[in-house]
Protein backbone atom coordinates (compact mmCIF):
# COMPACT_ATOMS: atom_id res chain seq x y z
CA UNK A 1 0.00 0.00 0.00
CA UNK A 2 2.99 2.21 0.87
CA UNK A 3 4.44 1.44 -2.61
CA UNK A 4 1.15 2.51 -4.11
CA UNK A 5 1.35 5.88 -2.33
CA UNK A 6 5.17 6.18 -3.49
CA UNK A 7 4.27 5.94 -7.29
CA UNK A 8 1.01 8.02 -7.43
CA UNK A 9 3.38 10.86 -5.25
CA UNK A 10 5.91 10.25 -8.34
CA UNK A 11 3.80 10.35 -10.67
CA UNK A 12 1.34 12.95 -10.04
CA UNK A 13 2.27 14.38 -6.96
CA UNK A 14 5.68 15.11 -7.69
CA UNK A 15 5.93 14.98 -11.25
CA UNK A 16 9.39 15.01 -12.32
CA UNK A 17 8.67 17.62 -14.98
CA UNK A 18 6.05 19.99 -14.06
CA UNK A 19 6.98 19.76 -10.59
CA UNK A 20 10.44 18.88 -10.21
CA UNK A 21 12.07 20.24 -13.03
CA UNK A 22 13.88 17.27 -14.24
CA UNK A 23 13.97 15.94 -17.95
CA UNK A 24 12.61 19.41 -19.35
CA UNK A 25 14.88 19.07 -22.45
CA UNK A 26 14.02 15.97 -23.96
CA UNK A 27 10.54 16.90 -22.75
CA UNK A 28 10.38 19.93 -25.03
CA UNK A 29 12.58 18.29 -27.64
CA UNK A 30 10.64 15.32 -27.84
CA UNK A 31 6.88 15.95 -27.51
CA UNK A 32 5.64 17.35 -30.92
CA UNK A 33 4.30 14.07 -32.23
CA UNK A 34 2.64 11.38 -29.78
CA UNK A 35 4.13 8.83 -31.72
CA UNK A 36 7.71 9.57 -30.67
CA UNK A 37 7.14 10.78 -27.68
CA UNK A 38 5.23 7.21 -26.89
CA UNK A 39 8.63 5.91 -27.65
CA UNK A 40 10.43 8.08 -25.79
CA UNK A 41 9.06 7.48 -22.73
CA UNK A 42 9.12 3.82 -22.80
CA UNK A 43 12.69 4.12 -23.67
CA UNK A 44 12.85 6.18 -20.21
CA UNK A 45 11.06 4.16 -17.93
CA UNK A 46 13.18 1.21 -19.45
CA UNK A 47 16.63 3.14 -18.64
CA UNK A 48 15.66 4.84 -15.52
CA UNK A 49 14.55 1.84 -13.82
CA UNK A 50 17.68 -0.49 -14.56
CA UNK A 51 19.92 2.82 -13.70
CA UNK A 52 18.19 3.43 -10.67
CA UNK A 53 18.86 -0.63 -9.62
CA UNK A 54 21.96 -0.22 -10.67
CA UNK A 55 23.23 2.91 -9.18
CA UNK A 56 21.77 1.68 -5.82
CA UNK A 57 23.86 -1.40 -5.54
CA UNK A 58 26.67 0.81 -7.05
CA UNK A 59 26.30 3.41 -3.94
CA UNK A 60 25.50 1.30 -0.98
CA UNK A 61 27.92 -2.03 -1.57
CA UNK A 62 30.74 -0.44 -3.42
CA UNK A 63 30.88 3.95 -2.90
CA UNK A 64 30.03 3.28 1.14
CA UNK A 65 31.65 1.00 2.78
CA UNK A 66 34.93 2.11 0.50
CA UNK A 67 34.28 5.70 2.13
CA UNK A 68 34.55 7.16 -1.55
CA UNK A 69 30.69 8.71 -1.96
CA UNK A 70 32.23 11.64 -3.51
CA UNK A 71 33.07 9.38 -6.84
CA UNK A 72 29.26 9.53 -6.86
CA UNK A 73 28.44 12.10 -9.46
CA UNK A 74 31.40 10.66 -12.00
CA UNK A 75 30.22 6.74 -11.64
CA UNK A 76 26.78 7.42 -11.76
CA UNK A 77 26.86 9.05 -14.94
CA UNK A 78 29.54 6.75 -16.22
CA UNK A 79 27.32 3.96 -15.76
CA UNK A 80 23.81 5.46 -17.23
CA UNK A 81 26.07 6.01 -20.21
CA UNK A 82 27.18 2.82 -20.76
CA UNK A 83 23.55 1.40 -20.02
CA UNK A 84 22.13 3.46 -22.53
CA UNK A 85 25.06 2.18 -24.73
CA UNK A 86 23.64 -1.29 -23.92
CA UNK A 87 20.17 -0.31 -24.65
CA UNK A 88 21.17 1.20 -27.93
CA UNK A 89 22.98 -2.16 -29.03
CA UNK A 90 20.37 -4.25 -27.93
CA UNK A 91 17.53 -2.33 -29.20
CA UNK A 92 19.20 -2.43 -32.67
CA UNK A 93 19.14 -5.98 -32.54
CA UNK A 94 15.89 -6.81 -30.78
CA UNK A 95 13.61 -4.18 -32.79
CA UNK A 96 15.51 -2.11 -35.73
CA UNK A 97 12.54 -0.20 -36.65
CA UNK A 98 12.05 1.56 -33.35
CA UNK A 99 15.80 2.09 -33.21
CA UNK A 100 15.33 4.17 -36.28
CA UNK A 101 12.38 5.88 -35.08
CA UNK A 102 14.13 6.74 -31.63
CA UNK A 103 17.03 8.38 -33.19
CA UNK A 104 19.46 10.29 -32.20
CA UNK A 105 16.56 10.78 -28.86
CA UNK A 106 17.62 7.11 -27.60
CA UNK A 107 21.86 8.43 -26.68
CA UNK A 108 20.56 11.98 -25.64
CA UNK A 109 18.66 10.21 -22.92
CA UNK A 110 22.17 9.85 -21.07
CA UNK A 111 21.62 13.50 -21.18
CA UNK A 112 18.11 13.47 -19.32
CA UNK A 113 18.94 15.35 -16.09
CA UNK A 114 15.86 12.86 -14.41
CA UNK A 115 18.08 9.50 -15.63
CA UNK A 116 20.91 10.92 -12.87
CA UNK A 117 18.23 13.44 -11.29
CA UNK A 118 16.18 10.26 -9.35
CA UNK A 119 19.75 8.22 -9.30
CA UNK A 120 21.26 10.54 -6.89
CA UNK A 121 17.86 11.47 -5.35
CA UNK A 122 16.29 8.26 -3.82
CA UNK A 123 19.69 7.87 -2.40
CA UNK A 124 19.71 11.00 -0.82
CA UNK A 125 15.63 10.32 0.36
CA UNK A 126 17.20 6.87 2.32
CA UNK A 127 15.07 4.95 -0.08
CA UNK A 128 15.49 0.82 0.08
CA UNK A 129 16.15 -1.11 -3.14
CA UNK A 130 12.38 -1.59 -3.69
CA UNK A 131 11.29 1.74 -2.98
CA UNK A 132 13.98 3.39 -5.31
CA UNK A 133 12.98 1.27 -8.14
CA UNK A 134 9.01 1.58 -7.28
CA UNK A 135 9.92 4.94 -7.09
CA UNK A 136 12.08 5.24 -10.63
CA UNK A 137 9.71 3.31 -12.34
CA UNK A 138 6.81 6.02 -11.09
CA UNK A 139 8.95 9.24 -12.06
CA UNK A 140 9.51 7.28 -15.42
CA UNK A 141 5.63 6.89 -15.59
CA UNK A 142 5.01 10.57 -15.14
CA UNK A 143 7.61 11.42 -17.37
CA UNK A 144 5.60 9.75 -20.19
CA UNK A 145 2.35 10.64 -19.17
CA UNK A 146 3.45 14.56 -19.05
CA UNK A 147 5.30 13.81 -22.14
CA UNK A 148 2.15 12.12 -23.79
CA UNK A 149 -0.28 14.93 -22.76
CA UNK A 150 2.25 17.39 -23.68
CA UNK A 151 2.40 15.91 -27.28
CA UNK A 152 -1.18 15.66 -28.11
CA UNK A 153 -1.84 19.52 -26.94
CA UNK A 154 0.83 20.30 -29.13
CA UNK A 155 0.23 18.45 -31.99
CA UNK A 156 -3.24 20.51 -32.16
CA UNK A 157 -1.66 23.79 -31.63
CA UNK A 158 0.00 23.11 -34.97
CA UNK A 159 -3.19 23.69 -36.41
CA UNK A 160 -3.14 27.45 -34.33
CA UNK A 161 -2.32 30.73 -35.41
CA UNK A 162 0.72 31.68 -32.92
CA UNK A 163 2.20 34.89 -32.74
CA UNK A 164 5.56 34.91 -34.49
CA UNK A 165 7.51 35.31 -31.42
CA UNK A 166 5.78 32.66 -29.33
CA UNK A 167 6.09 30.19 -31.82
CA UNK A 168 8.46 27.20 -30.71
CA UNK A 169 9.81 27.04 -27.59
CA UNK A 170 7.50 30.18 -25.45
CA UNK A 171 4.22 28.91 -26.54
CA UNK A 172 5.47 25.17 -25.46
CA UNK A 173 6.77 26.54 -22.26
CA UNK A 174 3.74 28.52 -21.08
CA UNK A 175 1.41 25.13 -21.78
CA UNK A 176 3.60 23.69 -19.73
CA UNK A 177 3.49 26.02 -17.04
CA UNK A 178 -0.55 25.94 -17.23
CA UNK A 179 0.05 21.54 -17.18
CA UNK A 180 2.03 22.33 -13.86
CA UNK A 181 -0.43 24.78 -12.46
CA UNK A 182 -3.13 21.53 -13.16
CA UNK A 183 -0.89 19.52 -11.66
CA UNK A 184 -0.94 21.52 -8.57
CA UNK A 185 -3.97 20.16 -8.01
CA UNK A 186 -3.32 16.64 -7.08
CA UNK A 187 -0.84 18.33 -4.17
CA UNK A 188 -1.63 17.33 -0.57
CA UNK A 189 -2.95 14.06 -2.01
CA UNK A 190 -0.71 11.45 -0.75
CA UNK A 191 0.33 12.40 2.99
CA UNK B 1 41.92 3.88 -26.51
CA UNK B 2 41.36 2.01 -23.51
CA UNK B 3 44.69 3.45 -21.70
CA UNK B 4 43.64 6.84 -23.16
CA UNK B 5 40.52 6.52 -21.20
CA UNK B 6 42.07 4.54 -18.59
CA UNK B 7 44.72 7.35 -17.64
CA UNK B 8 41.97 10.16 -17.86
CA UNK B 9 39.90 8.25 -15.25
CA UNK B 10 42.51 7.91 -12.69
CA UNK B 11 43.78 11.04 -12.59
CA UNK B 12 39.90 12.56 -12.42
CA UNK B 13 39.89 10.00 -9.72
CA UNK B 14 43.00 11.24 -7.98
CA UNK B 15 42.19 14.84 -8.35
CA UNK B 16 39.07 14.20 -6.55
CA UNK B 17 39.96 12.14 -3.54
CA UNK B 18 42.35 15.26 -3.35
CA UNK B 19 39.86 17.60 -3.21
CA UNK B 20 38.14 15.31 -1.13
CA UNK B 21 40.58 15.46 1.52
CA UNK B 22 40.89 18.92 1.70
CA UNK B 23 37.24 19.94 1.85
CA UNK B 24 36.73 16.75 4.47
CA UNK B 25 36.91 18.32 7.49
CA UNK B 26 35.18 22.31 6.71
CA UNK B 27 32.35 19.80 5.03
CA UNK B 28 32.10 17.99 8.61
CA UNK B 29 32.51 21.32 10.26
CA UNK B 30 29.16 22.68 8.50
CA UNK B 31 26.60 20.22 10.09
CA UNK B 32 28.26 20.96 13.57
CA UNK B 33 28.18 24.84 13.20
CA UNK B 34 24.56 24.59 11.76
CA UNK B 35 23.97 22.92 14.89
CA UNK B 36 26.01 25.13 17.39
CA UNK B 37 23.98 28.18 16.04
CA UNK B 38 20.82 26.44 16.54
CA UNK B 39 21.20 25.77 19.67
CA UNK B 40 22.79 29.47 20.70
CA UNK B 41 19.80 30.73 19.11
CA UNK B 42 17.05 28.29 21.76
CA UNK B 43 18.93 28.19 24.42
CA UNK B 44 20.37 30.59 27.41
CA UNK B 45 23.90 31.02 27.89
CA UNK B 46 25.57 27.87 28.52
CA UNK B 47 29.42 27.01 28.22
CA UNK B 48 29.60 23.45 28.38
CA UNK B 49 29.18 20.53 25.00
CA UNK B 50 25.72 20.04 24.26
CA UNK B 51 27.16 18.19 21.56
CA UNK B 52 29.16 16.33 23.10
CA UNK B 53 26.67 15.12 26.29
CA UNK B 54 23.66 14.88 23.33
CA UNK B 55 21.54 11.70 24.18
CA UNK B 56 18.77 9.82 22.29
CA UNK B 57 15.45 8.36 23.68
CA UNK B 58 15.34 4.67 23.23
CA UNK B 59 11.31 4.47 22.85
CA UNK B 60 10.71 4.08 18.54
CA UNK B 61 8.36 6.93 18.35
CA UNK B 62 11.05 9.25 19.23
CA UNK B 63 13.93 7.54 17.29
CA UNK B 64 15.96 10.14 15.16
CA UNK B 65 15.62 12.63 17.84
CA UNK B 66 18.22 14.38 19.50
CA UNK B 67 18.61 16.05 22.89
CA UNK B 68 21.47 18.27 23.93
CA UNK B 69 21.59 19.55 27.51
CA UNK B 70 22.88 22.73 28.28
CA UNK B 71 24.96 23.91 31.62
CA UNK B 72 26.39 27.35 32.75
CA UNK B 73 29.25 26.57 35.14
CA UNK B 74 27.93 23.14 35.65
CA UNK B 75 24.58 24.05 36.69
CA UNK B 76 22.01 22.84 33.92
CA UNK B 77 19.77 25.28 32.23
CA UNK B 78 17.71 24.14 29.81
CA UNK B 79 17.51 20.98 27.13
CA UNK B 80 17.20 21.65 23.24
CA UNK B 81 15.45 18.80 21.72
CA UNK B 82 15.94 18.44 17.97
CA UNK B 83 12.75 16.91 16.62
CA UNK B 84 11.44 16.62 13.11
CA UNK B 85 7.89 15.93 11.53
CA UNK B 86 7.17 13.68 8.48
CA UNK B 87 3.81 15.45 7.74
CA UNK B 88 5.38 18.82 6.24
CA UNK B 89 3.74 19.32 2.94
CA UNK B 90 7.16 19.24 1.08
CA UNK B 91 8.98 16.02 3.51
CA UNK B 92 10.59 16.42 6.74
CA UNK B 93 11.04 19.16 8.36
CA UNK B 94 14.23 19.55 10.97
CA UNK B 95 13.53 21.71 14.03
CA UNK B 96 15.43 22.49 17.26
CA UNK B 97 13.34 23.36 20.39
CA UNK B 98 15.10 25.18 22.99
CA UNK B 99 13.42 23.77 26.50
CA UNK B 100 14.14 25.81 29.97
CA UNK B 101 14.28 24.05 33.42
CA UNK B 102 10.66 23.85 33.93
CA UNK B 103 10.20 22.39 30.17
CA UNK B 104 8.84 25.32 29.04
CA UNK B 105 9.80 26.30 25.21
CA UNK B 106 12.53 29.05 25.20
CA UNK B 107 12.33 29.35 21.58
CA UNK B 108 12.22 27.56 18.28
CA UNK B 109 14.57 27.44 15.39
CA UNK B 110 13.84 25.23 12.17
CA UNK B 111 16.96 23.68 10.82
CA UNK B 112 15.24 22.47 7.35
CA UNK B 113 12.40 22.50 5.67
CA UNK B 114 10.96 21.75 1.94
CA UNK B 115 7.79 23.94 2.46
CA UNK B 116 6.16 25.84 -0.16
CA UNK B 117 8.07 29.34 -0.92
CA UNK B 118 5.66 32.03 0.38
CA UNK B 119 3.10 29.50 2.25
CA UNK B 120 4.62 27.06 4.18
CA UNK B 121 7.98 27.92 4.61
CA UNK B 122 6.83 31.31 6.45
CA UNK B 123 7.37 29.03 9.52
CA UNK B 124 10.76 29.96 9.18
CA UNK B 125 9.80 34.03 10.15
CA UNK B 126 9.38 35.06 13.55
CA UNK B 127 5.36 36.04 13.53
CA UNK B 128 4.87 32.33 12.92
CA UNK B 129 7.47 30.78 15.61
CA UNK B 130 7.54 33.26 18.14
CA UNK B 131 4.01 32.42 19.01
CA UNK B 132 5.92 29.99 21.03
CA UNK B 133 7.77 31.43 23.36
CA UNK B 134 7.76 31.17 26.38
CA UNK B 135 5.02 28.70 26.07
CA UNK B 136 4.36 25.50 28.76
CA UNK B 137 3.16 22.79 26.38
CA UNK B 138 1.62 20.75 29.90
CA UNK B 139 -1.07 23.64 29.28
CA UNK B 140 -0.41 25.32 26.05
CA UNK B 141 -2.92 22.92 23.63
CA UNK B 142 0.00 22.12 21.09
CA UNK B 143 -2.36 22.07 17.79
CA UNK B 144 -3.66 24.67 15.30
CA UNK B 145 -7.17 26.53 16.27
CA UNK B 146 -8.66 24.69 13.86
CA UNK B 147 -7.79 21.55 15.60
CA UNK B 148 -9.30 22.99 18.69
CA UNK B 149 -5.58 24.15 19.96
CA UNK B 150 -4.24 27.09 20.74
CA UNK B 151 -1.60 27.87 17.83
CA UNK B 152 -2.13 30.41 14.96
CA UNK B 153 -1.65 28.73 11.84
CA UNK B 154 0.06 30.25 9.39
CA UNK B 155 -2.37 31.27 7.00
CA UNK B 156 -3.79 28.74 3.94
CA UNK B 157 -0.40 26.67 5.35
CA UNK B 158 -2.33 24.72 7.94
CA UNK B 159 -0.95 21.61 6.57
CA UNK B 160 2.67 22.94 7.46
CA UNK B 161 1.64 24.51 10.71
CA UNK B 162 0.09 21.48 11.80
CA UNK B 163 3.40 19.35 10.98
CA UNK B 164 5.23 22.35 12.94
CA UNK B 165 3.01 21.55 16.02
CA UNK B 166 3.73 17.80 15.60
CA UNK B 167 7.18 18.08 15.95
CA UNK B 168 6.84 20.86 18.75
CA UNK B 169 4.77 18.12 20.48
CA UNK B 170 6.86 15.33 20.01
CA UNK B 171 9.54 17.12 21.48
CA UNK B 172 8.10 17.61 24.82
CA UNK B 173 7.01 14.51 24.88
CA UNK B 174 10.53 12.85 24.11
CA UNK B 175 11.65 15.73 26.49
CA UNK B 176 9.67 14.14 29.48
CA UNK B 177 10.37 10.75 28.77
CA UNK B 178 14.20 11.31 28.68
CA UNK B 179 13.48 11.88 32.37
CA UNK B 180 16.83 14.08 32.36
CA UNK B 181 16.00 17.90 33.09
CA UNK C 1 39.87 37.00 -31.56
CA UNK C 2 37.55 40.12 -31.01
CA UNK C 3 36.86 39.69 -27.28
CA UNK C 4 34.09 42.00 -27.57
CA UNK C 5 32.40 39.81 -30.61
CA UNK C 6 32.55 37.11 -28.31
CA UNK C 7 30.98 39.11 -25.41
CA UNK C 8 27.78 39.75 -27.35
CA UNK C 9 28.05 36.04 -28.82
CA UNK C 10 27.85 34.18 -25.64
CA UNK C 11 25.68 36.98 -23.96
CA UNK C 12 23.08 37.81 -26.74
CA UNK C 13 23.38 36.22 -29.78
CA UNK C 14 23.95 32.54 -28.70
CA UNK C 15 23.01 33.00 -25.26
CA UNK C 16 22.84 29.68 -24.36
CA UNK C 17 19.65 29.65 -22.38
CA UNK C 18 17.48 32.11 -23.72
CA UNK C 19 18.39 31.66 -27.55
CA UNK C 20 19.77 27.85 -27.82
CA UNK C 21 17.62 26.48 -25.31
CA UNK C 22 20.22 24.55 -23.45
CA UNK C 23 20.06 23.60 -20.00
CA UNK C 24 16.48 24.25 -19.07
CA UNK C 25 16.55 22.39 -16.07
CA UNK C 26 18.60 24.15 -13.74
CA UNK C 27 17.15 27.67 -15.27
CA UNK C 28 13.90 26.40 -14.31
CA UNK C 29 14.36 25.31 -10.94
CA UNK C 30 16.87 27.78 -9.11
CA UNK C 31 15.20 30.59 -10.81
CA UNK C 32 12.94 31.30 -8.04
CA UNK C 33 15.15 33.88 -6.50
CA UNK C 34 17.51 36.12 -7.66
CA UNK C 35 20.81 34.80 -5.75
CA UNK C 36 20.14 31.26 -6.28
CA UNK C 37 20.97 32.39 -10.21
CA UNK C 38 23.86 33.96 -9.51
CA UNK C 39 25.26 30.76 -7.83
CA UNK C 40 24.14 28.39 -9.97
CA UNK C 41 25.15 30.18 -12.92
CA UNK C 42 29.36 30.84 -11.32
CA UNK C 43 29.05 27.41 -10.41
CA UNK C 44 28.41 26.33 -13.97
CA UNK C 45 30.52 28.53 -15.43
CA UNK C 46 33.40 27.42 -13.51
CA UNK C 47 33.50 24.21 -14.63
CA UNK C 48 32.20 25.07 -18.23
CA UNK C 49 35.50 26.89 -18.51
CA UNK C 50 37.50 24.25 -16.80
CA UNK C 51 36.66 21.23 -18.79
CA UNK C 52 36.65 23.35 -21.90
CA UNK C 53 40.26 24.31 -21.29
CA UNK C 54 41.29 20.37 -20.24
CA UNK C 55 39.31 18.74 -23.26
CA UNK C 56 40.74 21.50 -25.54
CA UNK C 57 44.38 20.14 -24.65
CA UNK C 58 43.10 16.70 -24.67
CA UNK C 59 41.50 17.15 -28.03
CA UNK C 60 44.92 15.49 -30.08
CA UNK C 61 45.13 12.04 -28.07
CA UNK C 62 41.42 11.91 -27.53
CA UNK C 63 40.45 9.34 -29.36
CA UNK C 64 37.22 9.73 -31.71
CA UNK C 65 35.46 6.77 -30.93
CA UNK C 66 35.90 7.31 -26.69
CA UNK C 67 35.24 11.02 -26.88
CA UNK C 68 32.12 10.94 -25.29
CA UNK C 69 32.83 8.99 -22.47
CA UNK C 70 36.43 11.37 -21.93
CA UNK C 71 34.38 14.48 -21.78
CA UNK C 72 31.84 12.75 -19.23
CA UNK C 73 34.93 11.69 -17.01
CA UNK C 74 36.10 15.31 -17.27
CA UNK C 75 33.33 17.47 -16.70
CA UNK C 76 31.81 15.05 -13.90
CA UNK C 77 35.51 15.58 -12.11
CA UNK C 78 35.20 19.43 -12.19
CA UNK C 79 31.46 19.34 -11.12
CA UNK C 80 32.23 17.05 -7.92
CA UNK C 81 35.32 19.52 -7.16
CA UNK C 82 32.19 22.41 -7.00
CA UNK C 83 29.78 20.17 -5.44
CA UNK C 84 32.94 19.59 -2.39
CA UNK C 85 34.07 23.16 -2.29
CA UNK C 86 30.50 24.27 -1.88
CA UNK C 87 29.85 21.95 0.44
CA UNK C 88 32.39 23.10 2.47
CA UNK C 89 32.67 27.02 2.07
CA UNK C 90 28.80 27.84 0.85
CA UNK C 91 26.96 25.64 2.43
CA UNK C 92 23.67 27.71 2.55
CA UNK C 93 23.89 27.92 -1.52
CA UNK C 94 24.92 24.11 -1.90
CA UNK C 95 21.77 22.93 0.26
CA UNK C 96 19.38 25.68 -1.62
CA UNK C 97 20.62 24.14 -5.06
CA UNK C 98 20.68 20.67 -3.88
CA UNK C 99 20.28 18.29 -6.45
CA UNK C 100 21.21 20.33 -9.41
CA UNK C 101 24.71 21.01 -8.34
CA UNK C 102 25.90 17.45 -9.18
CA UNK C 103 23.39 17.77 -11.97
CA UNK C 104 25.60 20.44 -13.77
CA UNK C 105 27.74 17.06 -15.52
CA UNK C 106 24.36 16.63 -17.41
CA UNK C 107 24.08 20.22 -18.47
CA UNK C 108 23.87 20.18 -22.01
CA UNK C 109 25.55 23.70 -22.11
CA UNK C 110 28.64 22.29 -21.27
CA UNK C 111 28.82 19.02 -23.28
CA UNK C 112 26.98 20.57 -26.04
CA UNK C 113 30.30 23.01 -25.64
CA UNK C 114 33.07 20.21 -25.53
CA UNK C 115 31.80 18.54 -28.41
CA UNK C 116 30.71 21.70 -31.14
CA UNK C 117 33.86 23.82 -29.58
CA UNK C 118 36.51 23.06 -27.40
CA UNK C 119 37.33 19.67 -28.92
CA UNK C 120 37.84 21.59 -32.43
CA UNK C 121 39.62 24.13 -30.96
CA UNK C 122 42.55 25.80 -29.33
CA UNK C 123 43.04 26.15 -25.78
CA UNK C 124 42.76 30.00 -25.10
CA UNK C 125 39.75 30.30 -27.44
CA UNK C 126 37.80 27.66 -25.54
CA UNK C 127 38.66 29.67 -22.45
CA UNK C 128 37.03 32.65 -23.84
CA UNK C 129 33.85 30.44 -25.07
CA UNK C 130 33.65 28.85 -21.84
CA UNK C 131 33.56 32.43 -19.83
CA UNK C 132 31.18 33.67 -22.27
CA UNK C 133 29.22 31.11 -22.76
CA UNK C 134 28.93 30.95 -18.47
CA UNK C 135 28.30 34.54 -18.69
CA UNK C 136 25.35 34.17 -20.77
CA UNK C 137 24.01 31.04 -18.89
CA UNK C 138 24.44 33.23 -15.74
CA UNK C 139 22.83 36.32 -17.40
CA UNK C 140 20.04 34.27 -18.55
CA UNK C 141 19.54 32.44 -14.83
CA UNK C 142 19.73 36.25 -13.57
CA UNK C 143 16.95 37.94 -15.28
CA UNK C 144 14.80 35.04 -14.80
CA UNK C 145 15.61 35.00 -11.58
CA UNK C 146 14.79 38.74 -10.36
CA UNK C 147 11.85 38.38 -12.58
CA UNK C 148 10.42 35.84 -10.89
CA UNK C 149 11.72 37.43 -7.36
CA UNK C 150 10.33 40.46 -8.06
CA UNK C 151 6.75 39.21 -9.21
CA UNK C 152 6.69 36.32 -6.80
CA UNK C 153 7.95 37.71 -3.44
CA UNK C 154 8.35 41.78 -4.50
CA UNK C 155 11.92 41.59 -3.57
CA UNK C 156 15.29 41.81 -5.13
CA UNK C 157 18.03 39.74 -3.96
CA UNK C 158 16.36 39.26 -0.66
CA UNK C 159 15.35 43.13 -0.55
CA UNK C 160 11.99 43.52 -0.09
CA UNK C 161 10.99 46.43 -2.17
CA UNK C 162 7.27 46.09 -1.43
CA UNK C 163 5.37 45.99 1.92
CA UNK C 164 5.57 43.33 4.17
CA UNK C 165 2.07 42.03 4.01
CA UNK C 166 1.37 43.25 0.45
CA UNK C 167 0.38 40.62 -2.06
CA UNK C 168 2.44 39.31 -4.44
CA UNK C 169 1.74 37.22 -7.24
CA UNK C 170 2.90 33.72 -5.41
CA UNK C 171 2.40 31.24 -8.46
CA UNK C 172 5.81 33.17 -10.04
CA UNK C 173 8.26 31.48 -7.34
CA UNK C 174 6.43 28.12 -7.92
CA UNK C 175 6.83 25.56 -10.44
CA UNK C 176 4.24 27.09 -13.31
CA UNK C 177 5.14 30.16 -12.65
CA UNK C 178 8.67 29.00 -13.63
CA UNK C 179 7.45 27.66 -17.67
CA UNK C 180 5.64 30.56 -17.82
CA UNK C 181 8.17 33.00 -16.92
CA UNK C 182 10.39 31.69 -18.87
CA UNK C 183 8.30 30.93 -21.89
CA UNK C 184 7.25 34.69 -22.12
CA UNK C 185 10.86 36.43 -21.53
CA UNK C 186 12.03 34.04 -24.44
CA UNK C 187 9.32 35.33 -26.67
CA UNK C 188 10.54 38.56 -25.72
CA UNK C 189 14.00 37.78 -26.77
CA UNK C 190 12.85 36.03 -29.94
CA UNK C 191 10.84 39.56 -30.91
CA UNK C 192 14.24 41.76 -29.97
CA UNK C 193 16.62 39.36 -32.37
CA UNK C 194 13.70 39.53 -35.04
CA UNK C 195 13.66 43.25 -34.93
CA UNK C 196 17.13 43.62 -34.77
CA UNK C 197 17.45 41.78 -37.99
CA UNK C 198 15.06 43.51 -40.15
Amino acid sequence: MEYLGLIIGAVLVNNVVLVQFLGICPFLGVSTKVGTAMGMAVAVVFVMALATTVTFLLHYNILAPLKIEFLQTLLFILVIAALVQMVELILKKVSPPLYQALGVYLPLITTNCAILGIAVLVIRKNFTLLQSVAYAVGIAVGFGFALLLFAGIRERMELYDIPEAMKGAPIALVTAGLMSLAFMGFAGMIK
Amino acid sequence: MVIVLTSISVVSALALAFTYSATKDAIAQVGVKRTLKALQQVLPEFNNDPTGEKYTVEEPEFKDMELYPARKDDQPVGTAVQTYSDNGYGGRILLMVGFDNAAKIIGISVLKQTETPGLGNKMVASTFKDQFKGKDPSVFKMTVRKDGGEVDAISAATISSRAFCDAVDRAYRALLKGGRK
Amino acid sequence: MNLFKELYRGLIKENPTLVLLLGMCPTLAVSNEAINGIGMGIAATFVLVCSNVVISLLKNVTPDKVRIPIFIVVVACFVTIVDLTMNAYTPELHATLGIFIPLIVVNCIILGRAEAFASKNGVFASMVDGIVMGLGFTCGLTVLGCIRELLGNGSIYGHKLVAANASTILVFILPPGAFIALGYLIAVVNKSIKKKTS
